[in-house]
């Protein structure tokens, strides 16, 4: 049975597109079968990012409406071949994505694939509230910054309220995925740390993202920064995120400053 | 260290205050945030009811959770201008 992962955030634009198209990229690359879906009704980008946008030809909305079946919207990576992604409709009618139909297309998605990867959109709201239902697993994305740190705080209490999981009372795993990461900053206290982040969210880390040119390079060019230039310190530290995530123990490396991280792994929120 | 560099340094670094100043907002909004979004639902379900018959504005609408060990206490305010409520609601139909 498919574990399924939402990215999220609270706030917006600190990269969960990016790690959601990433994170995917890296699984499949190990062998997993992936679908990555967009929450982002009405600003759907998953699929520029992925440089699938123009194969769009049926979205989750259309899919959820009864105009298409899950396999006729669903869209093949061409790199990589367990990779897939159903695409967010650009409607402006954010109540067509209903919470019966995200329902019913969960459960289908989670028949065909290992993994599915949820991109939540920014905020509080709806949106971001679907994209969390149905999660076992929840990839806090944050940037080490005090608004998007207090936002992460919030989106943690609710994936503990709010979630299928929550409500029945079992524990949603949650992880930090720090991303924008410059060593340099930090290192000169003028932004915050990586322990900082980590011991005002209780959380354990689940990888650090260096801000870097080339995840700008991999959206310009439509492909996750994993398969574009795997070499490059973001996709290394995405592909290891990705290892984290199916469970294996990988030592923490941050790329910048080659720091050894290993016990901040073990960090863990009291409930 | 050249005699300035060590101001420099010192002053520089504004993450010290970042960490802080986010440990004692959070440590209160954990406590708060789930008793206050209750107050927020209500208060706009409650508008939406009294806004069907009377002309309500928003800010005259006080919704206040006391929260006891063994009893909690909600307490509704509305503020209603002009004529009292009946002789509206029988204008109103
Ligand atoms: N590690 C990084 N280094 C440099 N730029 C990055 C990094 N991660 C993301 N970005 C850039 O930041 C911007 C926002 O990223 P992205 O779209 O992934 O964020 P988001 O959280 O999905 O935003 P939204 O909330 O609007 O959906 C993009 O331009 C992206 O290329
Ligand atoms: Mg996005």
């Amino acid at each position: 049975m498919a574990k399924v992962v939402v990215v999220t955030s609270g706030k917006g634009g600190v990269g969960k597109t990016t790690t959601t198209a990433a994170l995917g990229a890296a699984l499949a690359q190990s062998g997993q079968n992936v679908c990555v879906v967009d929450f982002d009704v009405g600003l759907r980008n998953l699929d520029l990012v992925m440089g699938a946008e123009r194969r769009v030809v049926y979205d989750f909305i259309n899919v959820i409406q009864g105009n298409a079946k899950l396999s006729q919207a669903l869209i093949r990576d061409k790199r990589v071949g367990t990779l897939s992604l159903l695409a967010a409709s650009q409607t402006r009618d954010k109540d067509a994505l209903t919470e019966k139909g995200v329902a019913r297309i969960m459960t289908e998605l989670r028949d065909k694939f290992d993994y599915v990867i949820c991109d939540s959109p920014a905020g509080i709201e709806r949106g971001a509230l679907l994209a969390m239902r149905h999660a076992d697993t929840a990839v806090i994305v944050t940037n080490p910054e005090i608004s998007s740190v207090r936002d992460s705080d919030r989106i943690v209490g609710l994936l503990d309220s709010k979630t299928e999981k929550a409500e029945k009372d079992e524990q949603i795993d949650k992880h930090v995925l720090l991303a924008r990461y410059d060593a340099g900053r930090a290192a000169r206290s003028e932004m915050l740390g990586i322990d900082d982040v980590l011991e005002i969210l209780s959380l354990p880390l689940l990888g650090v993202i260096p801000e870097s040119q080339d995840v700008l390079r991999a959206s310009n060019l439509g492909s996750p920064v994993t398969v574009s230039n795997p070499a490059s310190s973001p996709a290394r530290a995405y592909a290891d995120a990705a290892r984290r995530l199916t469970g294996e123990t990988i030592t923490m490396t941050i790329p910048a400053e080659r720091r050894n991280l290993f016990g901040l792994l073990f960090g863990g929120r009291a409930a | 260290m050249s005699f300035f560099g060590m101001f420099k340094r010192s002053s520089a670094g504004s993450a010290p205050v970042a960490r802080e100043r986010l440990q004692v907002l959070l440590a209160h909004e954990r406590t708060v945030s789930s008793e206050s979004d209750l107050v927020v639902v209500l208060r706009e379900e409650i508008l939406a009811v009294i806004a069907r018959r009377v002309k309500v504005e928003f800010d005259n609408v006080n919704v206040r959770m006391d929260c006891g060990e063994t009893v909690s206490t909600l307490t509704v305010d509305i503020e209603i201008p002009g004529a009292p409520p009946a002789m509206l609601l029988a204008a109103n139909g």
